[in-house]
């Protein structure tokens, strides 16, 4: 783990472990950043559904490969990424959950529930696999000194 | 807190009573098997009281929609019952909520049932 004021990150195995790890660390910090009780079940939900991306369909479980997950807080904003070192992602084959012919699927909506829960969801190739970049934006008292220059 | 499942017999319906969390791993698996196996013994009315259940993810709506297709193509019914807040919302945003029989009753589920 590393670990600045503002950002922590953490490099993860591929196991199941790491999805409850890291939905356990996204609820622990969105907590201490004060963000209400839906929107921490929604940053953690959109982690977790990442994770599962992560673990399962970019590293397949592979021992050798790692899953890096990092928070960062800004003045406006959560940012999480979240990245593995798959094979990457072809979000046109993605079919749209919502589409009736898609509703009986049994998989498919964790992209949609990332994108349902978060205010930014940007999804990118990178040099080792796909990352995932998650934004919340930060509301109340809390958002930058906001409320304060109000 | 892992997913936990305990059933009973009202009136010839299968109530499941699951409490946890249906999620990728364990509490999935849990689910699919207890359906499957009351399946395979015949029980083909079975409902979900999910009045326990604080959290699913994508793979446990998944197990749900599963559950819901595999007990149907064995032409049986499977209900859900007593939705959290949180899980009723997940219902609604993925549009599942229209394609389950969803009761906030026990009684009214049992009855409901051809």
């Amino acid at each position: 783990m590393a670990m600045t004021e503002q950002r922590v990150s953490y490099t993860l195995d591929s196991s199941l472990e790491t999805i409850d790890s890291a939905e356990e660390k996204a609820t622990r910090i969105a907590t201490e950043l004060g963000f209400a009780d839906d929107e921490i079940m929604q940053i953690s939900m959109a982690v977790r559904e990442a994770a599962v991306n992560a673990v399962l369909h970019g590293n397949a479980y592979a021992p050798d490969k790692k899953v890096t997950l990092a928070f960062e807080r800004t003045a406006t904003d959560l940012i999480i990424t979240i990245k593995d070192q798959g094979k990457g992602m072809d979000l046109s084959r993605i079919p749209n959950p919502l589409a009736p012919e898609n509703l009986l699927k049994t998989s498919g909506r964790g992209i949609f529930l990332m994108r349902s829960f978060m205010d930014v969801v940007e999804i990118r190739p990178t040099e080792t696999g796909t990352g995932l970049k998650l934004i919340k934006h930060v509301h109340g008292p809390t958002a930058g000194g906001k409320e304060a220059s109000q | 807190m892992s997913m936990k499942v305990a059933t009973r017999q009202v009136d010839g319906v299968t109530i499941v009573d699951c409490s946890g969390r249906i999620t990728l791993g364990e509490g999935s698996v849990i689910l699919r098997d207890t359906v499957r196996d009351l399946l395979s013994k015949g029980n083909k009315k079975i409902v979900l009281n999910l009045n326990d259940v604080n959290y699913i993810d994508s793979s446990g709506i998944g197990e749900l929609v599963s559950a819901f297709t595999t007990t149907k193509n064995q032409g049986g019914e499977l209900k859900l019952l007593n939705l959290t807040k949180k899980v009723n919302d997940l219902l609604q945003i993925t549009k599942l909520y229209t394609v389950f029989d969803v009761k906030d009753d026990e009684a009214s589920a049992v009855k409901s049932f051809k």
